[in-house]
């Protein structure tokens, strides 16, 4: 045995009641893929993985594994992977697919969920632009209540999340989106297990020749994932031959304050999420395409 | 903690702390070697293994949650049939320089081959897309899937049994 391999205290139970028990009791750490986890506390090769609190292990929980449609919501279990968010094609939302069949490598989608992803609560979550533009809800469990919030209020800073001591993530609530344009865009330094320098999402719902409705949000921008609520306001209503491209962008920018780091820069960021919300745009005066079919991020010319 | 699970088509049971990576366990405890050790964080395919028939990063995954699991290494895939000719093939494709990202890409290889017998380039880049090679340039190991495929599907064909 690899000595120091260590928690406090840790389960792997297989229903929800026990995991809330455990959660309640211990204040345990909710791991479910793992994936952000085992490289946060890891430890030098052979000095094994050091977690210094308890462990709850959510793998196991079979109430956490379902995804299904029901009337006009997508419900997705914090237990289901991100493979398994793809074999279900048929009810998976297109932009989520999007999202899921970009990030990180086939060996990694097969352990971490949308749940570690919004719970690890990263500007650059790759899941978390498509769940804004949903407007979809993150469900929390406590022994005592279920209570649902939207996604934009759960995350409440980088790496901070509003869920409570005794809380565990069980699933999403994603409302289908009414027919209307899409779009995603994923900008890393590599196709496979690049963490974003930036991710867009985008929907718009046009009405002729205007924008009856548009949502954009924009990852690794801000300290969470965010809304360009003010361009948003200014597009809705407008015609999509006559869109005034000075103020919508001075409008863009409000909403957005980038940094550098390790992975860009804020002057590369600023520009590339405009250029997003410009390309989505640009798109839109097309009859026939819906967005970029597939990803634009794998277009062939890129390879 | 007691640990069962059936590695390579034999159930074990093993002690571990809960946290110790898979990888570790393999390796240090039951001392199969074949599965390599690259970044340590999910990101270079070496570590990668089979868990249910799925592709993991062994690096990433505690002992805890192997436990009963059907786990597949690079040791069980040697002796299998699929497993040979990847082996084969990879070396007339010269698609081996270090070797250290061999048991991994064989991995991956094999997961792909069982879906889909009869991949594009693309989607074998794709299906690799998550293991780094340093020295071969990747080319050479796509020729090796594409043989060993194409080698596959023609025993698959005279015979009427697939291969993976």
């Amino acid at each position: 045995m690899v000595g120091t391999a260590r928690a406090a205290e840790t389960l792997r139970p297989r229903s929800l009641e026990e995991a809330l028990e455990f959660r309640a009791r211990t204040g345990a750490v909710p791991f479910a893929g793992g994936t952000d986890l085992m490289v946060k506390y890891r430890g030098y090769t052979g000095t094994g993985v050091h977690m210094p609190f308890p462990v709850l292990f959510l793998d196991a929980v079979a109430d956490l594994r379902a995804i299904e449609a029901v009337e006009d919501q997508i419900l997705i279990g914090a237990g289901v992977t991100c493979a398994q968010m793809l074999e279900k094609a048929d009810v998976l939302p297109e932009l989520l697919r999007r999202a899921v069949e970009l990030i990180a490598s086939p060996a990694l989608r097969t352990r971490a969920t949308m749940a570690g992803n919004v719970a690890n609560a990263s500007p650059a979550g790759d899941t978390i632009p498509p769940l804004f533009v949903h407007e979809a809800e993150v469900v929390l469990q406590s022994p005592e209540r279920e209570r649902r919030l939207p996604v934009g209020d759960f995350l409440t800073g980088p790496g901070t999340t509003a869920l409570e001591e005794s809380e565990i993530i069980t699933g999403f609530v994603v409302p289908r989106l009414p027919e209307g344009r899409l779009y995603y865009r994923k900008v890393g330094t590599r196709r496979a297990n690049a963490l974003s320098k930036l991710s867009a999402a985008g929907y718009a719902r046009l009405d002729g020749g205007r924008i009856a409705e548009l949502r954009f949000a924009v990852g690794a921008v801000a300290p969470t994932v965010v809304r360009l609520r003010e361009a948003e306001k200014l597009l809705a209503g407008a015609e999509i031959t006559d869109i005034d491209m000075q103020a919508l962008l001075a409008a863009a920018e409000v909403s957005i304050t980038p940094i550098d780091d390790q992975r860009s820069t804020a002057a590369y960021r600023r520009q590339v999420a405009l250029n997003s919300l410009q390309e989505f745009l640009s798109t839109l005066a097309d009859p026939a395409s819906s967005a970029p079919a597939s990803p634009a991020h794998l277009s062939p010319e890129e390879t | 903690m007691k640990i069962t699970f059936t590695l390579n088509g034999t159930s074990r049971t093993v002690e571990a702390e809960p946290l110790e990576r898979l990888l570790d366990l393999l390796r240090e405890d039951l001392g199969l070697t074949g599965t390599k050790e690259g970044c340590g964080e999910g990101e270079c395919g070496a570590c990668t293994v089979l868990i249910d028939g799925m592709l993991v990063a062994s690096c990433l995954v505690p002992a805890a949650q192997a436990d009963g699991a059907e786990i597949t290494t690079i040791e069980g895939l040697a002796e299998s049939e699929g497993g040979k000719l990847l082996a084969e093939a990879f070396a007339e494709a010269h698609a081996v320089q270090c070797g250290f990202c061999t048991p991994g890409m064989m991995m991956a290889a094999r997961e792909l081959l069982h879906h889909n017998p009869d991949p594009t380039e693309q989607e074998i880049r794709h299906a690799i897309s998550g293991n780094i090679c340093r020295c071969t340039g990747y080319d050479m190991i796509i020729d090796g899937i594409q043989l060993a495929a194409r080698r596959a599907r023609e025993r698959a064909d005279t015979r009427g049994g697939g291969v993976w």
